[in-house]
């Protein structure tokens, strides 16, 4: 009985850590790129999330089979964010970095707020949706179909960095500008991929999560702390370490509401923040 | 502001400035607006302390609002529990802050840049989850102070004025704090280890010892702050205190300002409080969003063109004009990076 229950937990904390897992491989990507820290990823999960709803409330499309369409619209949102705001302050002082993405963030939120009124939506109906039974174990269609759908997409992203020639140079710009630069890969085209590519992998979390997650403009704060504990866990730029940390982080986080109470957890999740920044501040996988 | 200013017109600047805001509520004499004026002080007053460990130090925390929390919360349960005057209890509440910020700042200040600002900020989600589920300090519910009391001893006032005067004089006492470090040789060293913090290490300055003590002022001047707010708004609950939120503004005003100049956040306080409370009242009653949006423009301009602030805007801006001597630049854009 204790060990049904004890692994049912464990089965919920690792697909929201998949999602969780998601959001974070966007955010250490472009960390890892231009050593910007983006605290507008949340939105661009919301972004996701509305187009996901739009795309079902005006045209019928079900979230899922609209997914491609999502990653491409997001993609197009970082591109422009890069291009308008993160261009300008690749070489300002950090704390006007923190306030330019900062201040996107509520940009972001006011601006959905003002379309798109401050309601909670919600996609009913969607192809996905019901239980699904693993003897003991009961877990959501729609939750375990997003949590296949992120492992997908981060596969898919690591093939790209590691399989492809366009990936490998945003790698080699990541561990190197300069080299890369004398290498004649284009330092800006590459940050301009590393948002365009950081903010559809947001997307798309929040395109998988909208079957079953409530639409609205600040839904992105549920996110985007859990998104850095993930990040710093995983190493700043890991793209790898961000897939392991997703999946402990959303273990940790279950685990830990289960034992000692559903609303610590997120204070447990951050307590392990800091531990990490205390004890390994380049975390499991990150860069000396 | 440049250095070609001289002291004495920098003084008489300030008294100047400290008349027109002694007499400035015989003015505007409208509640709401001495309201509206009140929120200034406030802002300007948690700018200023943020600006000793933010700006002088270069340490930036997203996380002070744990320091205002902490000062709300020590005055307005001492007033309810013991019935202490909340003249002791800001005291006490500062060196609760203070002590917090020694044990927080031990630990944190092995981490640097982006490190330290993102422990800041969990430093303050925590803190506002355990308030939150503390059934001592009312949890979620908030704490309201006693309605049936007012007076100088229990620091609750029926009219706007005697609050304007109160942050006013806080307002007063941090600035000094603020100029009496920046005037001495812990202001130099607090600028070295912004600035050059191998260098500084390197002839003989402890790091850790100065940024503890910029961080301890900052905590207690901004606890201070957090207890007049509890006074002045007579309720507290951990969103109103502890908010990341707060945070935010309180950082975001001393940049907007002008980081590490003694009387940037003054203005950061005086342009962001305006248009916060404008572009609310004028568009904010629907709900729509605008509001942010105004506020979230302010700030992405300011971060992308002007990363010095209003006050060094005015710099450029007089370097720029025919014959004015050329000044030296006293903040320099270098910061840690991790």
């Amino acid at each position: 009985m204790t060990a049904d229950i004890l692994f049912q937990v464990l089965v919920s904390g690792l697909l929201i850590g998949l999602i969780y897992a998601l959001v974070a491989v966007g955010l250490t990507l472009i960390f890892g790129v231009m050593d910007i820290v983006n605290f507008a990823h949340g939105e661009f999960l919301m972004l996701g999330m509305y187009a996901s709803f739009w795309a079902f409330a005006l045209f019928a499309i079900d979230p899922i089979v609209a997914l491609p369409l999502t990653a491409l619209l997001l993609f197009g949102v970082g591109v422009i964010v890069y291009q308008t705001v993160i261009r300008r302050i690749l070489k300002a002082p950090m704390l006007s970095q923190i306030f330019a993405t900062f201040g996107l963030m509520i940009l972001l939120r006011g601006l959905a707020q003002f379309f798109w009124k401050p309601d909670h939506r919600l996609i009913p109906h969607s192809l996905v949706s019901g239980n699904v039974a693993f003897g003991p174990v009961q877990f959501g269609l729609p939750q375990f179909v997003a949590a296949l759908g992120a492992v997908g997409v981060t596969g898919a992203l690591w093939m790209f960095l590691h399989r492809t020639r366009l990936g490998t140079a945003l790698e080699a710009t990541a561990i190197d500008r300069e080299a890369a630069t004398l290498m004649g890969i284009d330092g800006q085209k590459m940050f301009a991929l590393a948002w365009g590519i950081g903010a559809a992998c947001a997307g798309l979390a929040g395109g998988l999560i909208a079957t079953f997650f409530p639409i609205f403009p600040e839904v992105g704060s549920n996110f985007i702390l859990i998104a850095f504990v993930v990040v710093v866990l995983g190493g700043f730029g890991s793209v790898t370490g961000a897939f392991l940390a997703g999946i402990i982080v959303g273990l940790i986080e279950v685990l830990g509401g289960f034992l000692v109470g559903p609303e610590y957890k997120t204070a447990i999740v951050l307590s392990l923040l800091l531990i990490v920044l205390l004890v390994r501040p380049r975390g499991l996988l990150g860069k000396a | 502001m440049t250095t070609g200013i001289n002291i004495s017109r920098k003084g008489v600047g300030t008294a100047a400035l400290l008349a027109l805001a002694a007499v400035l509520p015989l003015a505007v004499t409208e509640p709401s607006q001495q309201n509206f004026l009140i929120l200034i002080l406030m802002g300007a007053q948690m700018g200023v302390a943020w600006n000793i460990v933010g700006g002088y130090a270069g340490q930036v925390s997203l996380g002070h609002a744990v320091f205002y929390g902490i000062g709300a919360y020590t005055s307005t349960m001492l007033l309810l529990t013991l019935g202490l005057t909340p003249w002791i209890g800001a005291l006490a509440g500062g060196l609760v802050a203070a002590a917090f910020a020694l044990a927080m700042g031990w630990p944190c200040f092995r981490l640097k840049g982006h490190y330290f600002a993102m422990a800041t900020i969990a430093v303050a989600e925590i803190m506002q989850i355990l308030v939150t589920n503390s059934d001592a300090l009312e949890g979620a519910v908030g704490l309201y102070l006693p309605m049936d009391q007012s007076g100088w001893g229990v620091l609750i006032f029926l009219s706007k004025l005697p609050y304007y005067y109160v942050i006013l004089g806080l307002l007063v006492l941090t600035v000094l704090v603020s100029w009496a470090i920046e005037r001495s040789h812990i202001g130099y060293y607090f600028r070295a280890i912004k600035d050059e913090p191998e260098a500084a290490r390197a002839l003989g300055v402890s790091l850790t010892r100065y940024k503890l003590i910029a961080l301890t002022v900052s905590a207690f001047l901004t606890a201070m702050g957090g207890s007049f707010y509890a006074q002045k708004e007579m309720f507290i609950d951990p969103g109103s205190v502890f908010a990341t939120t707060i945070s935010i503004k309180i950082a975001l005003i001393a940049i907007l300002g002008g980081v590490g100049r003694l009387m940037g956040p003054v203005l950061g306080a005086v342009i962001l409080i305006t248009i916060e409370e404008y572009s609310r009242t004028l568009f904010g009653s629907t709900g729509s969003g605008t509001d942010m949006i105004i506020y979230a423009a302010m700030i992405i301009l300011v971060a992308v063109f002007s990363p010095s602030g209003v006050l060094g805007l005015l710099g450029d801006l007089r370097r720029h004009l025919p014959g004015a001597k050329p000044a030296e630049v006293k903040t320099s854009a270098k910061e840690a990076r991790p």
